[in-house]
């Protein structure tokens, strides 16, 4: 069998969930024996460019990187958005809100030349199409590994479709919502094991939605809870705050009072 | 007539992020010497503003994933200073606990994945595997190990997850803390054969002085925060961190340059500063455990080194630093292994400042809280920026000791000279 030829590309990132594929330790010289990784500047030297397979990390964030990920897609057969900058505009996305010459004023004091240029943080699937979204801030490492196998077997990569919640029902973790903690797990997308109610963080839904969230009741539980629904809407602003993602919540609750 | 040379890496591999390097030397006089850091900005520092302090060391990690731990950390010490809080003695222990894995994970990633197929003529980690498969083995069960570590204390390394003001989200349960003791302890030959690889590898020589700088807590080896020191014997207490640590913007880097405060002041040359693992050793040497202090022996390595490449020596000392703060927290944590309850906040907002160590140097986060618990103004300061302007000096003094051979060793001596800083761009930038 011939092994598939893999890429892995990093956009505006922190590069944490290419770390996550070199963190399954157990498992790294199985994977890289299973597929042959052609470019990995992270990792490896070698640059090639006839990889059937691109895992990309990170948002679109300069003008060059609208040209590169154009090329990656006539190049690649399959496109793999790895982690919620890719697949969501994640964290990136929030300064969208505010005009980029104040942004980078404050950074830099006015520079937005050259290497300071900046467009609004983008999801990959704002620009080529997307074959499969691994979803996570950061991925997980056993989900990557199930979509290498399914990759293999050609097979489509499994991805929940139920809310967070369930699976932190299934672990057994008192629902942090009930506790007056701002939790969004009822209207995200699961595959995490629920890990940020168990270690004590509201779950921030960086795996964006499952398929039938209900952003009003969310907002209602909110209130139960004793909390405003603008704080629903603030927590759902964290990683779905680009302009498509977040038309998905934005009539259904109150603007965030922060913007 | 001198010699003439143009060296241009787009994208230098084996590190974090993305960086060029460009040289051109005509007629023996060097023109152009940059480390272009042409990463995308992401403003970490307006994305913190606005949100609630409480969220506040879950979205500052996520600016690096290799050391989200340690901006975690210093996230979580400039809200807890800001609001008046102060940890108890067990809860800053489970955070050194976390920092130590870290360390461990980011160290023997750079050693033997990143450096190592440097001094083996490998082009990475894969066929070092075929070449030398023991020290390849050997470094992914010291990297499960850091994993596990910081799993045990917040569910995972990359994004931590327990952080909160005055107390974490989670206490490691005493079935935990033994499988740790555990596979601390079986962690120990794999560690011994690090140092032994490491001991003889002969790196490039180029001495170069610069300021190395680095922040000392009383009686432990640099690590948890503490007034910054410099090998030119300046001590700083935090809230002048900048005055020592001077921020400015160049031409050809997304990531800011600092500048030191001595020198001529234009970061070219005098003023430049190194911090990280090398820095650390060079200040605090006589800090380290005797498990470390043995390896810096095996290594030969001279703490008062002005070779920048000897920070990769320095990095195995530390990994044994690590290992041996590990070991020693878990047995503490074990010995008392209840939680303790929360430290609770004393004011409604204020300014805060949290400075630690983190893999590559000292790590800065500033922060103004308002009365309604919200960010007002961030700031980050980041130890590869910090590193920035050394390397070009090191850059600068490296090239015309190369101009007689050919064009693709010099290319590689420059590369390895930039990834023995370990520099991570991404998290430069921000």
């Amino acid at each position: 069998m011939t092994r598939p030829r893999v890429a892995f590309f990093s956009f505006g990132s922190c590069e944490g969930c290419q770390l996550q594929v070199l963190s399954v330790e157990d498992s790294l010289l199985e994977l890289f024996g299973a597929i042959e990784v052609v470019n990995f500047r992270e990792a490896m030297d070698d640059r090639r460019d006839d990889y059937e397979i691109a895992c990309v990390e990170g948002s679109v964030i300069r003008p060059e990187d609208v040209t590169e990920i154009r090329q990656i897609r006539t190049r690649a057969r399959i496109l793999v958005a790895l982690g919620a900058c890719a697949c969501l505009g994640g964290v990136n996305a929030i300064r969208n809100r505010r005009a980029l010459a104040d942004v980078a004023g404050e950074v830099y004091g006015g520079r937005q030349d050259g290497v300071f240029e900046a467009l609004a943080a983008s999801p990959i699937s704002s620009v080529v199409q997307v074959d499969y979204e691994i979803r996570g801030c950061p991925i997980d490492r056993a989900e990557f590994l199930d979509a290498v196998r399914s990759l293999l077997a050609g097979t489509v990569p499994y991805t929940p479709a139920y809310a967070v919640c369930v699976q932190c029902t299934l672990r057994g973790t008192p629902c942090l919502l009930e506790r007056g903690v701002p939790c969004i797990g009822a209207v995200a997308r699961a595959g995490c094991e629920a890990i940020c109610p168990a270690y004590g963080a509201p779950c921030e839904a960086c795996r964006g939605f499952h398929d039938a969230p209900n952003f009003t009741a969310l907002g209602e539980a909110f209130a139960r809870a004793g909390m405003p629904r603008e704080q629903a809407a603030a927590k759902l602003q964290l990683f779905n705050d680009y302009r498509e993602v977040r038309a998905a919540w934005e009539r259904a609750l109150p603007s965030p009072s922060d913007t | 007539m001198g010699a003439s040379a143009a060296v241009s890496v787009r994208h230098l591999t084996r590190v974090e992020g993305h960086g060029n390097i460009v040289v051109d030397v005509r007629d023996g006089v060097l023109t152009r010497c940059d480390l272009e850091i042409v990463e995308a900005p992401r403003f970490f520092e307006v994305l913190l503003k606005g949100r609630p302090a409480e969220e506040a060391a879950r979205i500052a990690c996520r600016i690096c994933g290799i050391c989200s731990v340690g901006h975690a950390t210093a996230s979580i010490h400039a809200v807890e200073a800001a609001l008046g809080i102060m940890p108890g003695p067990k809860l800053r222990l489970l955070r050194r606990l976390n920092m130590a894995g870290e360390w461990l994970q980011s160290h023997v990633l750079h050693l033997g994945f990143l450096v190592a197929p440097d001094a083996f003529g490998a082009g990475s980690v894969v066929p070092l595997a075929a070449s030398h498969p023991d020290l390849v083995k050997g470094a992914l069960r010291l990297k499960r190990l850091a994993n596990n570590i910081c799993m045990a204390v917040s569910g995972r390394h990359v994004m931590p997850i327990s952080y909160h003001p005055g107390w974490m989200g989670h206490w490691p349960e005493p079935a935990e803390l033994e499988a740790l003791r555990f596979s601390l302890a079986e962690a120990a030959p794999d560690l011994d054969a690090l140092v032994d690889v490491f001991s003889q590898i002969t790196w490039p020589s180029l001495a170069r002085p610069a300021e190395h700088v680095a922040v000392l807590e009383a009686g432990a080896y640099p690590m948890m925060g503490g007034a910054l020191h410099s090998t030119a014997g300046r001590m700083t207490p935090p809230a002048a961190y900048a005055s020592v640590l001077q921020e400015y913007v160049v031409d050809h880097s997304a990531a800011k340059h600092v500048r030191g405060p001595g020198g001529d002041g234009s970061g070219k040359g005098g003023g430049t500063i190194r911090v990280g693992a090398l820095a650390r050793i060079s200040l605090a040497s006589d800090r380290l455990h005797p498990r470390a202090a043995v390896a810096l022996q095996r290594l030969r390595l001279a703490p008062d080194s002005a070779n920048p490449f000897d920070n990769i020596a320095a990095q195995v000392v530390e990994s044994v630093q690590a290992h041996a703060e590990a070991v020693s927290a878990v047995e503490a944590l074990l010995a008392d292994p209840v939680s303790e309850g929360p430290a609770e906040a004393t004011r409604a907002g204020g300014e805060g400042i949290g400075i630690v160590e983190v893999p590559r140097g000292t790590l800065v986060h500033h922060y103004e809280i308002a009365a309604d618990g919200r960010i007002a103004r961030a700031n980050c300061l980041i130890p590869t920026a910090q590193n920035l302007a050394s390397i070009e000096a090191d850059m600068r003094a490296f090239v015309p000791g190369l101009l007689d051979r050919p064009k693709d060793e010099i290319t590689h001596a420059l590369e390895m000279l930039v990834r023995a800083y370990d520099p991570c761009i991404s998290c430069a930038v921000h």
